[in-house]
């Protein structure tokens, strides 16, 4: 059985990761002998190190040549830090950006992240027995294990790997003790890139491979692009630009930002009395008065006034049949068709001629957009029409005045201390389903047909 | 009876098997003819027909591309101007992380909001998707899935189930229940089925049907109760990351964005692609639309979020910087649309102004990449998830200088 997995495991083995070309000249730049970060030489015990820069270099130098603040400096430090390009020389297993006197080298572009080779279990395993080979027990507990680990699957290729370990262990030897110290402390840094110590992330880990080739060519090209908003975008923005918390503080107050939900409490969807913000949202546009269940409810009482109910109970059925189970699907159609299509129906709906011939012809194998065309053409009509008789007549403007604009709330420090530790927890989204639906039930009921018989029957009784 | 998935606005004998059909309308050679579902299908399932060759194919397709964008550019509509330049521009923001939820023990993945404001589900890699109050920082319910990488969730738009799934192909909805101790795992409903991971799930207008992503490039329509698929829609010839549905009030179309850097609408009824849009030189890792329904935003790995206008039928803004280089994992925008929230994979959040195309906000906090940034129902927060296994919640940080603001703009308006 030939397993065919498309991760290109051959020479070409490259992560999906193109932000890396970037990071690298970046990097080259900042080791420009005249414009790049300073160095100096540091005393490690007898050795001296090279090259050492400091974590508040690093961070001024990318602060001035990439034009950026400080903090997004340090995390940009961080990134390269991250991937491998700088590594700590001290705490070198934690793979951050100080921004103080903490002392950093650049790592040999051998061991850069974007070379073509994956990070072999084989090397690692090399990497580790070397170590052991150098001084007993200088690993890790999480190496050691690693290394048990190892050990185990890779039994049958272990006397090659012990070879090889011995062999760099000599070749290392024959080195000068600065540039063993240097070598090794890159080759340290880049396994702890590759190979995180446990608690800790690796930069490599890029998540699932996704089906596409990940060597394909990817472009990189300068973006620039002086938005080009339409009118409609800007105008939307305009019209709500009162109603973004994010802009304009929300009255009372924020209830992620002081810890009290009233704001949450004066806009439930069934409140008695809406805020003016609300009541004003309402008037932006038809979407938005049905959206809000409150507004809804306001227009069904506008509509009840002027005996005009059928077109959204319409509205309402066939956004029902749109959405509701493909079980249900011809049960509702059926009922729709009575209720509001059928000649003689009692709430029918006023539509052309043309368009009830096509639902009710649809009708006949109904499925689930059949009422589309006569859906679209009564919320058209209410749109253009009842909507801005609504909006101009004085249920609306009763509304208006009776809305409630509460004042903004003004906590002292202590207060907001006290809040937070009152969080108030809310009801469950499930109990307030479920009493909805039965208030719905309820309303369906009550203008359901009334049966006679039973009513006098009732009336009969009761005498 | 059965249920139709197609937009039949014609019922009648098909050009091609003359049965008595529901017909789709298609074009063939700029001709419009009617072709029932079943002939459309053996039609293309054929090979290349006489004279054809794969090269005559290929240059016919791009003489049509090239001629849709000559199209397009006609259609510049010519409203489009620089309306930014008459809009103030907004100040350096400030934003404060108010809550940090800890509880996954690995990456998290993906989160929903809940439209009581206040809730969320979230998913991680190790196969958790946890519902918790994001208020009070209690965790609610805790689902254990049976496949790891658990991508996508949903909540409903009832409160009343959430939808996820991921590595194990599937989507699966479970009711929540009111008793903590109830095991959710028993109730599970599998909706789903794709032949590849499950990217992105969202609930449609009810709780009834579900439009999921996959990896198999293909989106698709799923009646929840019976698990039926309702309509497939194929387009993208690589993985398919992430989708949106329409907020408008026909509320019929939804975005798509993959990785073969395109993202498509699609009409929910026809199953047809209605509109493409090949910017991006990378993956698209999230798509979002703007609140009006009229333009969408796409996050992609080539470190770009850009914006697409859909009546212009082209991209209208780019929002990058040079320093920003790593790729944008998930955006969303606020109430208003004028703020486009996104994470990278820097660990950093960036806060671009829509209509100005500059930066307004960048935060920093997490350990490691943002992987989902939703803004809350009403505008009022954000939670952004992470692959250091929190989720924040994030909102305006109050200054003292915000009462005088308010009052300035209600004397204004």
């Amino acid at each position: 059985m030939t397993i065919r997995s498309d991760r290109d495991h051959g020479q070409r083995y490259r992560p999906r990761m193109s932000c890396l070309k970037k990071l690298e000249a970046t990097v080259v730049q900042m080791q420009d002998p005249s414009t790049g970060v300073k160095g100096t030489d540091q005393k490690l015990n007898v050795t001296i190190i090279p090259h050492v820069i400091t974590g508040q270099n690093i961070v001024a130098w990318i602060t001035k040549n990439m034009n950026i603040d400080s903090d997004e400096a340090q995390a940009f430090g961080t990134m390269l830090v991250a991937f491998g390009y700088i590594y700590p020389l001290q705490d070198h297993k934690k793979l951050v950006l100080r921004p103080d006197g903490s002392l950093y080298r650049f790592q040999t572009p051998y061991f850069w992240p974007v070379q073509k080779w994956k990070a072999e279990d084989t090397d690692y395993a090399i990497y580790l027995a070397k170590r052991n080979i150098r001084k007993k027990g200088v690993l890790d507990a999480y190496e050691q294990e690693e290394y048990n680990k190892l050990h185990k699957w890779m039994n049958h290729k272990w006397d090659f790997i012990v070879m090889q370990a011995k062999e760099q262990y000599h070749a290392g030897k024959a080195r000068q003790k600065a540039d063993r110290v240097v070598f090794d402390c890159q080759e340290r840094a880049y396994w702890i890139v590759h190979r995180p110590p446990p608690q800790t992330h690796s930069a490599m880990d890029y998540g699932l491979d996704r089906h596409i080739d990940p060597n394909a060519e990817e472009v990189t090209g300068k973006f620039t692009c002086d938005p080009l908003i339409s009118i409609n975008l800007a105008k939307y923005i305009t019209t709500f630009k009162n109603h973004d918390p994010f802009l304009v503080p929300c009255l009372p107050s924020n209830p992620w930002q002081t810890d009290d939900d009233s704001y949450w409490e004066l806009n439930t969807p069934d409140v008695e009395i809406p805020t003016k913000m609300r009541v004003e949202r309402w008037s932006f546009s038809f979407y938005e008065l049905l959206n809000d269940p409150r507004g809804r409810a306001d227009f069904k009482i506008f509509l009840k006034k002027e005996f005009s109910g059928e077109n959204l109970a319409f509205w309402e059925a066939a956004e029902e049949l749109k959405w509701g189970t493909a079980a249900s699907m011809s049960e509702k159609a059926e009922h729709i068709f009575k209720t509001f299509l059928a000649p003689g129906a009692p709430r029918w709906i006023n539509i052309d001629g043309r368009t009830m011939g096509l639902t009710v012809k649809g009708l006949e194998h109904p499925h689930r957009y059949v009422l589309d065309a006569a859906q679209t053409h009564i919320f058209m009509l209410m749109k253009k029409d009842t909507f801005y008789r609504y909006l101009k007549s004085p249920v609306y403007k009763e509304m208006q005045k009776k809305a409630i604009s509460p004042a903004p709330h003004n906590f002292s420090e202590a207060q907001l201390q006290q809040n937070m530790r009152n969080r108030r927890p809310s009801i469950d989204p499930i109990i307030t389903w479920q009493k909805e639906q039965e208030e719905k039930a309820k309303a369906e009921a009550a203008s359901g047909p009334v049966d006679i018989k039973k009513l006098m029957a009732s009336k009969l009784d009761r005498k | 009876m059965c249920d139709q998935t197609f937009l039949a606005i014609t019922f009648g004998p098909c050009d091609n098997c003359s049965q008595n059909k529901p017909l789709m309308n298609i074009y063939l050679k700029n001709e419009p003819i009617n072709y029932c579902s079943l002939c459309v299908e053996l039609m293309a399932c054929q090979g290349l027909a006489k004279g054809e060759t794969t090269n005559t194919l290929k240059a016919e397709s791009e003489s049509l591309k090239a001629k849709l964008e000559e199209e397009r550019a006609k259609l510049h509509d010519v409203e489009l101007h620089q309306v930014a330049e008459k809009i103030d521009a907004l100040g350096q923001f400030v934003m404060k992380t108010r809550r940090t939820l800890k509880g996954h023990g690995n990456k998290v993945l993906c989160m929903d909001w809940c439209r009581d404001k206040r809730r969320i589900v979230s998913s991680s890699q190790d196969g958790k998707v946890i519902v918790w109050d994001a208020y009070t920082t209690n965790k609610e319910h805790a689902v254990t899935m049976p496949c790891t990488w658990v991508m996508a969730c949903a909540y409903a738009p009832s409160g009343c189930a959430v939808a996820c799934g991921g590595l194990d192909n599937k989507c699966s909805v479970y009711p929540l229940s009111l008793d903590k101790n109830e095991n959710l795992a028993a109730k599970k409903k599998s909706v789903a089925m794709h032949t590849n991971y499950l990217s992105s799930c969202s609930f449609t207008n009810s709780d009834m049907q579900i439009l999921t992503s996959s990896g198999d490039g293909t989106c698709a329509l799923w009646d929840v109760e019976s698990g039926q698929l309702l309509q497939s829609f194929h387009g993208h010839s690589a993985d398919v990351l992430s989708l949106d549905l329409a907020p408008s009030e026909t509320g019929n179309t939804f975005v798509s964005g993959g990785c073969d850097k395109k993202a498509n609408v699609w009409d929910m009824r026809s199953g047809q692609n209605v509109q493409s849009f090949e910017t991006h030189e990378s993956d698209i890792n999230n798509v979002k639309y703007y609140p009006s329904g009229d333009a969408f935003a796409t996050g992609s790995d080539d470190a770009t979020c850009r914006l697409y206008d859909l009546r212009a039928d082209r991209e209208v803004a780019i929002y990058s910087k040079d320093s920003i280089i790593f790729g944008a994992s998930s955006v969303d925008f606020s109430l208003s649309g004028r703020l486009l929230f996104a994470g990278y994979n820097d660990y950093t959040i960036n806060v671009w102004d829509v209509l100005k195309g500059t930066r307004v906000a960048i935060l920093f906090g997490h350990e490691n990449r943002v992987s989902t940034v939703r803004v809350s129902p009403d505008g009022t927060a954000f939670c952004s998830g992470s692959w250091d296994n929190t989720l924040r919640v994030s909102a305006y940080l109050r200054s003292s200088g915000e009462s005088e603001l308010r009052n300035i703009l209600y004397n204004t308006v």
